[in-house]
This record gives C-alpha cells, sequence and structure tokens, in this order.
C-alpha cells in the first residue's frame, strides 16, 4: 500500500535532522495558523499563490531562493565545524549523516538558491525594461514557479522522511546505482530535480519568448539593457542545457527503476557517458547563472556610475560569445579521466577562451565607472566587491583549465575555493546587488542602508576569511568531501575557514536585520518617485511598485537608456502634459492552476521516490485534469477600464512631477 | 497592435546607410505562442539529441545479447513509418479544418490521426512486448536499454500527443473554434508535425543503420 | 602533502606549470584589481577633482586594448596548456634509473589494492616503491569511481570499473608520503588514504623478498573477501597466486564489487534501505 515508506523512515535515532525538522514544522504551522487566524488566506491566496503577475511570481521565485539560502547555509556551518573538528576523530556527523550533507548542500546552493533567485530577478524585471505588462505565458510562468517550489519541498522533505542522496550534488553513478546507493536518497534527488527542472525549462522558455517577442515600441535589439541581453543568453542556455540535465537523471532513474544499463558497471553500461552528459549541462548551467549576474552588474555600475555602459556592443557580444562557448568546455571536469593529451588540451584551450568575453566585461565596468560621478550605494559596493573577488576567481578557473594544473588540483579544495569563489563572488554577490537595487522598485520603499553596507562588509570578509583558507588547503594536497582526515597540516585552515563562516553568517543577519529594519521604517523609507536610484532603464519609468499592469502606455523607446533619455530630453515635459487618452487594459486573469498542478507533482514525485504506485497514478491523473480545467476556462483574461488605469496612472505621474520639478532646481 | 515599422532616421540618411528600423512593439498573441513553442520543441529535441547519442554510445554494447538486425523486423518498421507519415498529413488537414472553422473536416482528419497514431503505437507495443518475451528486454544490455528508452521515449511522446489530440477534439466539441483552442491546435500541430521528423530520426538512425550491422 | 615541495619530476613539472601560469595572470589581475579600486575610489561622487566624463561611452581603441589583454593572456597560457598536456600526459613515459616497476592498483570499496605482478606480491593501503625507477600504473576499480593521487608525485587519474587507466610516475627522494583517492566513493572514502614508502633502489628488492614470506595469499577467492565494503585498518600483505588477478578484475571476468550489505547494521543508512531490492 505504501511502497517502500514505512516508520523506519523516520530518522528517530538521528537528532540533528529530527529536531531541524521539527522545527520547521513547526515554524511552518504556526505561519500558517498564524496566516489563516488573522484572515490572510484569502490574500494569500488570490494576491500571491493563484497570481500570474510576473513581480509577484518573481517575488515568491526570491523568497524561495532566500528561505533555502537559509537551509543550504546551515549545511555549510555544519560542514566547516565538521572539518575542523574531524581531525583525527569522527567529528560530530557520521559518514552518513555528513554524506548528506554536502550533497544537499551542493543541490539545494545551486538549484533552489542560485537558479530562483536569478530567475525571480529576472522574472521581476524584464517585462518591465522591455516596457511590457508580463510575460509571454503568465500562467505558465505559476506553473514554473512552483514546480520550482515543490522540488524544493522534496529535498527538504528527505531530511524527515527518508534520507538525501550520499552521493555529492551530480549523483555520478556507479555510486548512485541502486547496487551502491540502494536507499532513497538519489531517488529523492533525482525527482527533485526533474520536477524542478521541468520548472525551470518553462521558465526559460517564457522568458525567451518575451525577450524576443514582446518589447516595446523602438526597443530595437540594440537598445535593450545589458540585463535583457543576459537574461536572453542566459535562457538560451537554459533551453539547450536544461533537456540534457532531464535525459541524463532519466536514464539514471531507468537505470535505478527498471534494471536498465546506462551507467552501471554490468551489461555494457558506460559511466563516462553519465560524465560527459552531466556536464554537457553542468557547465551551461554555471554561465545560465552568471550570465544574468552579470546583466545585474551592468545595470548597477552603470546607474551608480551616473553613465552609460561603456561599449555596449562589445558587451552584446561577449554576451553571446559566453553563451555559445560554454557549450563546448565541459570536457573541462574531468581532465583527469585518461582521455588523450589532444583532447585535453583542446578543452583546456577552449575553456580559457571563454577567459576573454569574461575579461572584456570586466573591463567593460571598469571603464564605465571611469569618468563617472560613482555613488556608493548599497548595490555599488556589491558591484565593486564583485568585480575584485571575481577576478580572482577566474584566475584560478584560469589555472584548472590548464590540465597539469588541474592533475595538481582535481576534486581539491582549492577546486572547492574556486568555485564558491565565482558563484559566491559572481552568482551571489550580483543577486544580492540586484536585491538592493530593485527592491525599491517591488515593495515601493528602499532598504536600509546602514544595515545593508554591514551586511557587504561582512559577507565581503567572511567570504575570504571562507574560503583562502580552502585555497590553501587544497595545495596542501586536500580533497573535498572527507568526512574526517589524519593530516595535521590542513587542520590550521579548517578551523579559519570555519571562523570565516562565522563572519558569513553574521553577514546573512545583518541583511535580515535590514529587511526588519527598513520594513519597520518604510514609511521614512518610501519611494514616491518610481526612479530611487535616478535609475536609465524603464522599469524607473513607472511607480514602485508597479501596476498591475506595469505601463499606462507601452513606452515609445528612441535608443539607449530609455528613461535616461526621456528624462533628459523634451520627453520630461511629456510627463506633465496630461496624456492624450487612457484605454482599457486587458490584463490575464490568477490561476490556481500552478499551484494545484505542483500539488500533484508534489504528490506524485512523493510516491515515485517511495514506489507507491497508485498514489503515482493519481498524482499523474491529477496534473492532467488541472491542465484541462485550465483549457477549460471561458475567460482568460479581465479588463481594468480605461477610468481605472487614468486614475492609478495620475497619482503616479503627479508623484514624478515632484521629481522633475525638483531635478530642476538642483 | 500597430504592426506598420518606421524607418527612424531613413529621411536624413538618403542612401539608406544605417537604416533602423523601428520595433514595432510588442507581438500578437498567435505569434508569441507559436514561437513559444517551436522554444519548446527545440528543446525537445534536445532532449531526444541526448538519447539518440546515448544509443550511439551504447549500441555496440550488446553484452553477448542480440544485435540490431537479429531484432528489427523492417517490415513493421515501414507500416509504422507510413502510419506516422499519412498521419502528419491528415493532422495538416485537420488544422486546415480549423483555420476555416470546418468542424466535419476537423473531426474527420483528427480521427483519422488518432488512428493511425494509435496503430503505430499498437505495433510499437507488440514490438516492445515480443522482445521481451523473448527475454530481450532493456535489462539485457546496454544496447537495449538504450534502443528501449530512445523508441520508447518517442512512444511516450506520441501517446502524449493522442492525449492531447482527443482533449483538442473535446475542447473544438465543447468550445468551437475560439482563438485560444486554434492557437492550442497550432501548437498540437508542430508537435504532431515534430515526432514526425523525430520518428524519421529514430527510423534512420536506429532501424536502417542498425539492421545493416 | 604539499603540492609545491614536489617529489618526482611529474609533480615538479604540474606544480611549475601551476606557478608559473598563476604568476602569468597575476600580472594582469594585480593591475586590473588596483584600477577597479583605484577608478572607484577616484571617481568616487564627492571627489571634486575627478572629471565627469558623461559621454565616454565607447572608444575603439580601449576596445582594441580591452579585447588583446585577456586574448594575449590566453593566446600565452594556450601555449602553457597545449605543450603541457602533451608533455605531462598521465601515460606518458617518465624515464627513470634502473628497470621500471610495474604496479597495477585496484580501488576497492574502500582501500587501496596494490599488486606488483613482477614481484609476485600486493599490498593493501600501503604502496611501497624503489626511488628513481619508472613507476608504470596500471588502474580500475572493483566497484565505483575513485581518483588515484599522490599529491607530491603529481597527476591523479580516475579509476574506473571495467576500464583500465594508465599512469607513470617517479619518486625521486626516499621518504614517507601520503597519497589518497581524489573521488568521493561512499561512507569510507576518507579512510582510503594510503601511505607510500619510497625506498632505496636496494632495500626494494629486500621489501619484496619480505613481503612474498608472507602467509596470506591473494587470489579470486580472498580478493572477494576483500571486496566487500568495508574499512581495513591494517596494512596487509599477500603474496599473489595468479599475476592475471588484475586482468581478470579489470575485464569484469570478476564481477563488480558488491554495496551496502543489506542486512548488517553498516550497510544501513539511516532508513530506507531495509526495503530496498
Amino acid at each position: 500500500m505504501l511502497g517502500k515508506l514505512d516508520w523506519s523512515a523516520i530518522p528517530f535515532d538521528q537528532p540533528i535532522p529530527l529536531i531541524a525538522g521539527a522545527i520547521v514544522l513547526v515554524a511552518i504551522l504556526a505561519v500558517l495558523i498564524w496566516v489563516v487566524a488573522k484572515g490572510h488566506l484569502p490574500y494569500l491566496w488570490h494576491e500571491w499563490i493563484t497570481s500570474v503577475d510576473h513581480k509577484r511570481i518573481g517575488v515568491m521565485y526570491i523568497l524561495l531562493a532566500s528561505v533555502m539560502l537559509l537551509r543550504g547555509g546551515s549545511d555549510a556551518i555544519m560542514m566547516r565545524i565538521q572539518q575542523a573538528v574531524a581531525y583525527q576523530s569522527q567529528g560530530f556527523l557520521p559518514p552518513e549523516h555528513y554524506n548528506q550533507i554536502f550533497s544537499a548542500h551542493g543541490t539545494i546552493m545551486i538549484f533552489f538558491v542560485a537558479m530562483p533567485f536569478v530567475i525571480g530577478l529576472m522574472n521581476l524585471i524584464v517585462p518591465l525594461q522591455l516596457g511590457v505588462r508580463d510575460v509571454a505565458f503568465p500562467t505558465l510562468n505559476s506553473v514554473g514557479f512552483w514546480l520550482t517550489a515543490t522540488g524544493a519541498l522534496l529535498v527538504n522533505l528527505s531530511l524527515v522522511v527518508g534520507e538525501f542522496a550520499r552521493t555529492g550534488w551530480l549523483a555520478f553513478p556507479p555510486l548512485s546505482q541502486l547496487s551502491y546507493s540502494p536507499g532513497v536518497g538519489v531517488d529523492y534527488y533525482a525527482w527533485s530535480l526533474q520536477i524542478s527542472g521541468v520548472g525551470t525549462l518553462v521558465a526559460g522558455i517564457n522568458l525567451v519568448t518575451t525577450v524576443l517577442k514582446l518589447r516595446t515600441k523602438g526597443m530595437n535589439y540594440l537598445r535593450m539593457p545589458m540585463f535583457c541581453w543576459t537574461t536572453l543568453a542566459s535562457n538560451l542556455l537554459i533551453v539547450a542545457a536544461f533537456p540534457i540535465l532531464t535525459a541524463t537523471l532519466a536514464m539514471l532513474l531507468l537505470d535505478r527503476y527498471l534494471g536498465f544499463h546506462f551507467f552501471t558497471n554490468e551489461a555494457g553500461g558506460n559511466v563516462m557517458m553519465f560524465m560527459n552528459l552531466i556536464w554537457a549541462w553542468g557547465h551551461p548551467e554555471v554561465y545560465i547563472l552568471v550570465l544574468p549576474a552579470f546583466g545585474i552588474f551592468s545595470e548597477v555600475v552603470s546607474t551608480f556610475s551616473g553613465k552609460p555602459l561603456f561599449g555596449y556592443r562589445s558587451m552584446v557580444l561577449a554576451t553571446m560569445a559566453i553563451c555559445v562557448i560554454s557549450f563546448m568546455v565541459w570536457l573541462h571536469h574531468f581532465f583527469t579521466m585518461g582521455a588523450g593529451p589532444d583532447v585535453n588540451a583542446i578543452f583546456g584551450i577552449a575553456s580559457m577562451i571563454i577567459a576573454v568575453p569574461t575579461g572584456v566585461k570586466i573591463y567593460n565596468w571598469l571603464f564605465t565607472m571611469y569618468g563617472g560621478r560613482i555613488r556608493f550605494a548599497t548595490p555599488m559596493l556589491w558591484a565593486v566587491g564583485f568585480m575584485v573577488t571575481f577576478i580572482i576567481g577566474g584566475l584560478t578557473g584560469v589555472l584548472v583549465a590548464v590540465p597539469p594544473a588541474d592533475f595538481m588540483l582535481h576534486n581539491s579544495m582549492f577546486l572547492v575555493a574556486h568555485f564558491h569563489n565565482v558563484i559566491i563572488g559572481g552568482v551571489l554577490f550580483g543577486a544580492f546587488a540586484g536585491f538592493e537595487y530593485w527592491f525599491p522598485k517591488a515593495f515601493g520603499f528602499r532598504l536600509d542602508e546602514r544595515w545593508g553596507k554591514a551586511a557587504f562588509w561582512f559577507t565581503f570578509l567572511g567570504f575570504y576569511v571562507t574560503f583562502l583558507p580552502l585555497y590553501i588547503a587544497g595545495m596542501l594536497g586536500m580533497t573535498r568531501r572527507l568526512q574526517h582526515y589524519d593530516v595535521a597540516a590542513w587542520r590550521p585552515w579548517m578551523f579559519v575557514a570555519a571562523f570565516g563562516v562565522l563572519i558569513l553568517s553574521i553577514g546573512v543577519i545583518c541583511q535580515i536585520m535590514q529587511i526588519v529594519v527598513s520594513i519597520r521604517n518604510r514609511e521614512a523609507l518610501r519611494d514616491r518617485t518610481g526612479d530611487p536610484w535616478d535609475g536609465r532603464s524603464l522599469e524607473w519609468a513607472t511607480s514602485s511598485p508597479p501596476p498591475v499592469f506595469n505601463f499606462a502606455f507601452y513606452p515609445d523607446v528612441r535608443g539607449e537608456d530609455a528613461y535616461w533619455d526621456m528624462k533628459a530630453s523634451a520627453q520630461q515635459q511629456s510627463l506633465e502634459h496630461e496624456p492624450p487618452e487612457y484605454r482599457d487594459i486587458e490584463m490575464p486573469r490568477n490561476s490556481p492552476t500552478g499551484f494545484i498542478c505542483a500539488f500533484f507533482a508534489t504528490i506524485m514525485g512523493f510516491a515515485l521516490i517511495w514506489h507507491i504506485w497508485w498514489m503515482v497514478i493519481l498524482g499523474g491523473i491529477g496534473a492532467f485534469a488541472t491542465f484541462v480545467v485550465f483549457a477549460w476556462r471561458d475567460h482568460d483574461e479581465y479588463v481594468i477600464p480605461a477610468d481605472e488605469v487614468a486614475a492609478i496612472d495620475r497619482v503616479n505621474l503627479e508623484e514624478r512631477r515632484g521629481l522633475v520639478s525638483m531635478a530642476g532646481t538642483i | 497592435m500597430a504592426m506598420t515599422a518606421t524607418a527612424g532616421r531613413a529621411h536624413a540618411d538618403p542612401h539608406h546607410i544605417g537604416v533602423v528600423i523601428e520595433h514595432p512593439g510588442p507581438a500578437p498573441k498567435r505569434t508569441v505562442t507559436a514561437y513559444g513553442f517551436w522554444v519548446f520543441l527545440l528543446s525537445d529535441i534536445v532532449m531526444f539529441s541526448c538519447f539518440f547519442a546515448a544509443y550511439a554510445v551504447l549500441s555496440g554494447q550488446t553484452a553477448g545479447g542480440p544485435k540490431g538486425s537479429e531484432i528489427f523486423e523492417q517490415r513493421n518498421v515501414a507500416i509504422e513509418t507510413v502510419c506516422l507519415l499519412l498521419s502528419s498529413f491528415t493532422c495538416g488537414m485537420a488544422s486546415i479544418a480549423a483555420d476555416v472553422r470546418n468542424r466535419f473536416w476537423f473531426y474527420l482528419g483528427m480521427t483519422v490521426t488518432c488512428v493511425l497514431g494509435l496503430i503505430f503505437l499498437v505495433i510499437e507495443f507488440r514490438e516492445f512486448s515480443d522482445l521481451v518475451a523473448r527475454g530481450y528486454g532493456p535489462s539485457r544490455s546496454a544496447f537495449l536499454s538504450s534502443f528501449f528508452s530512445l523508441v520508447g521515449c518517442h512512444g511516450l511522446h506520441v501517446s502524449a500527443g493522442i492525449l492531447w489530440l482527443l482533449t483538442m477534439m473535446a475542447q473544438v466539441f465543447a468550445k468551437g473554434f475560439r482563438a485560444d483552442v486554434l492557437r492550442r491546435m497550432m501548437c498540437f500541430a508542430l508537435f504532431w508535425h515534430a515526432l514526425d521528423i523525430v520518428w524519421v530520426g529514430v527510423f534512420s538512425v536506429v532501424y536502417l543503420l542498425g539492421s545493416g550491422v | 602533502m604539499n603540492l609545491l615541495d614536489p617529489q618526482g619530476p611529474v609533480a615538479a613539472a604540474n606544480s611549475t606549470i601551476l606557478v608559473d601560469s598563476v604568476f602569468i595572470m597575476l600580472a594582469i589581475v594585480v593591475p586590473t584589481i588596483i584600477a577597479i579600486l583605484g577608478f572607484a575610489f577616484w571617481f568616487r561622487a564627492s571627489n571634486p577633482k575627478a572629471r565627469f566624463q558623461p559621454d565616454f561611452v565607447y572608444s575603439g581603441r580601449v576596445e582594441m586594448v580591452v579585447w588583446a589583454i585577456p586574448a594575449l593572456t590566453v593566446i600565452l597560457l594556450g601555449g602553457v596548456a597545449w605543450i603541457g598536456s602533451h608533455q605531462l600526459d598521465p601515460a606518458a613515459p617518465v624515464p627513470g634509473t634502473g628497470s621500471p616497476v610495474r604496479i597495477q592498483a585496484v580501488s576497492l570499496d574502500w582501500k587501496w589494492l596494490f599488486i606488483y605482478p613482477d614481484q609476485r606480491i600486493a599490498t593493501v593501503n600501503t604502496l611501497t616503491v624503489p626511488a628513481g625507477a619508472e613507476l608504470n600504473f596500471q588502474l580500475t576499480s572493483s566497484s565505483v569511481m575513485n581518483v588515484f593521487f599522490i599529491p607530491q608525485l603529481g597527476s591523479m587519474i580516475y579509476t574506473m570499473n571495467g576500464m583500465v587507466t594508465r599512469l607513470n610516475l617517479r619518486a625521486d627522494n626516499e621518504g614517507k608520503l601520503k597519497g589518497l583517492s581524489a573521488h568521493f566513493s561512499g561512507d569510507g572514502f576518507p579512510d582510503m588514504m594510503f601511505d607510500v614508502n619510497v625506498v632505496s633502489p636496494l632495500a626494494f628488492p629486500d621489501w619484496v623478498a619480505a613481503t612474498a614470506k608472507t602467509d596470506a595469499v591473494l587470489n579470486e577467492e580472498s580478493y572477494t573477501k576483500l571486496m566487500q565494503q568495508g574499512i581495513e585498518k591494517n596494512r596487509l600483505t599477500f603474496r599473489l597466486d595468479d599475476p592475471r588477478l588484475f586482468d581478470l578484475i579489470a575485464t569484469q571476468h570478476i564481477p563488480p564489487g558488491p554495496g551496502p550489505d543489506l542486512l548488517s547494521d553498516a550497510g544501513r543508512p539511516h532508513s530506507g534501505a531495509h526495503d530496498a531490492r
């Protein structure tokens, strides 16, 4: 009846996951009770859960990423403490637990922190920057988000029901095969990624179509803000790379569930094929993450330097070059597998070539600052911190792309330090910069600068204190994923790294404080103009938060930096004139399709993991029925009458006029 | 939505050098939907290409089991191919019928498509169950694993397509040729044709190349 | 285990390339970082001396330089990578004094088995080699993937079941080194560290002779026992019964090692495994 599921699935003998799980459960219940008791449930349902508004969905993506950041972060803290104490001892985490933690840490940080964070920011901002009212497929957008959330839910469920994979975040076979990993851990891993992978693919298709087909009047390709370009590149990569992950995991699952022989030791299976396939997805994946971050930094550096982006066309070229080359370098993840010297050298050089457009980007940001008038608001601090940190990560990256150097550094702590260097220094700093930069747009008030700056400095410092020691440990021959070790020389560096994580945690606490303080002082921090940073692109041309329809009229774009031009040119006056006539606006109707579909996906995923076949069928039928019901509805849009549009827009213009006249007096 | 492209700067530039065609604005819904679905199909083809790649890598790994030439039956594959190619034609007829809002030809086209798809699936299912019965199931060898997955993945797509097809017929029955129904019909037709193209790949790579070895 | 303290020619060449590459890149990276911090500081909004140039948005000359700098660096490093990959290919011969020593390494769950086919002996978790001689490694795995790595001797290489990888090394100085697995392979992975004793070429035959006197015999049967999942604290030694044992393993005539024993407590993950097939 319940497949493999029985009481032994609950880890009664493991206090850490049990207590953690209990706390989370209590917290969720408390929030739910509070929501219901205060009567917020209808609001939550109508305004958020069923919302198909790209801004709301973007915010929910970022919320999911933030919560998962705390989960992944606590894994990181446990790992650092374990390695600090596990010198000639077992530390406080037994291997079967420690191995789950590093696997979960990697999986969560990549799939459920970095991905939703950048997808959330793209969702929130790209339609605004393009001057349009929504993404191409609003309901699918909601489906995509909720499927991602399903994946995250399943991963976290493994904490208390069963176990998570103990194979590392890429679950290499044969270790991940049934014979060596008989538990449900790998199944949790694979099914969560399959489900959230569908969500990611949907988001990718949606954003590609949005950028290519939905742009306001005059928004030619070479007038798009840099963030839109990097969004396009990143989502093209999603569309091209995520199906590879889906296929690869499908093969692994077929091996595990139906006795196929794709990656088994027996009957002619080929584990090296898994390596090739997973990295053919995995390497583009890192560019999927970092390209949007590059876009964010382009916006931030240009805005806070008070200048257009230097070498815009060069940046576009560099972005698209990275997009293409990123598919040609996957083999550098396994130089040490014994491929011939020619193959190694060619992939090594290809990997270095990708550093060229990346280097160009750094220099273009540098020259954007040159001759600027730089304001060091929090987003700009993240941007400068990123540039310095990312160069170092780039250096070590090119270093491990040199095959002979990689023969010494492969899978070492040096490598761990390298990819944290680029993912934290690149993606996470970028996500935080974007968060600080666009928060006022999403919520209508700015974030507290003092706490924001404190968060930056603690994170920046904490990053170096954590990861420089790991570089050194790698140079001392330390490999990754060691639950304990006997080499005395490694130990001091593990202590320093554990201390660094403490500093990083203070950074995270500062960020939480920043949000709390800002919400409490929101009236003082209110952004009435819609343009708190003196911005350059169209998202600042509407109110903060924007009305549901974003723009009462499609803006008419005449060049790069569309809003800057509007502010600078005679169009300024057009703000002061009453716009000719407002029209009715049709907007997509909210739909619970995404939520219900994800509900059935959760059931189906859980049932597949535990081999509860009747429940799998139930979930499948439910998901299909949801789509049919959605397809059956008669009204998928509702009309906002012209009067209402006019009323909303007039308030916005009133506030903006204040800004313009103020600008005139300075 | 104005679809007229205005050529900015052109009047100041008699030689039409550096003409900037002003982007006309957001595309109409039908274009957007079709475009998005194309992008989806591309991603689906990427997924198929992984299974093709796996088949190419593993096709020699028979682990003492049968080779392709020992298990493929040309006659069945020929019937399958004819069914699928014909069904693409009838699916095209159904789309045209939908565009001109002719219910009779729409239902007829869709029904024939459905029947042809089902014949294809039945033949494939019999081929599979026959192989399994002879002990040549997917767990026999890596070659058979990759064969079953590649062909089976296409078969699953066809099954999903038939489910979609029936849903489309029910939609037209209940809702008529509404704009959103027509958009979905267009996507379905794209999907069905794409499956045909994938089958051409499967037919050539698996059955034609495989039977020679 | 310091990578920058190489004890053999392969490690020395690897670490030279490593250090050289770092310096080539530092020559670009350090000025760039200084420029970033310098520009950011000088062009701060509160500096009245900095000239505001909002129109400085394109310069062909600057563009050429910014594409050229990383491109030239990469061309230089690409040359290093090309030459280095060929010279330091793990399978390339490493000439040494005396006759080469053939060693067949098998990664087991979770220990290393070193077979000396010519000497007809085998050891577990201890690798004894003569200084100065070429060491020809053939490597495979009894079950999951591992990576064979002796940091101070250089290049690492994967071990995979059903496949043989090759690696040639040389240890120049007598002494004790450490080796490890550099690819996660399961619960006992941290205990896959092994000792490397580099002895003098004269002492090596003595060690072989002493080892050959052991009672324990390595054959298919004892190998099958050895490959059960578990950690081996004793430094076992064996006489080698059949010098073709490695080939039997690599060609899967001896089937791959089993996974966790589902009935024993050691094989039990904290849940779930009980009902697994």
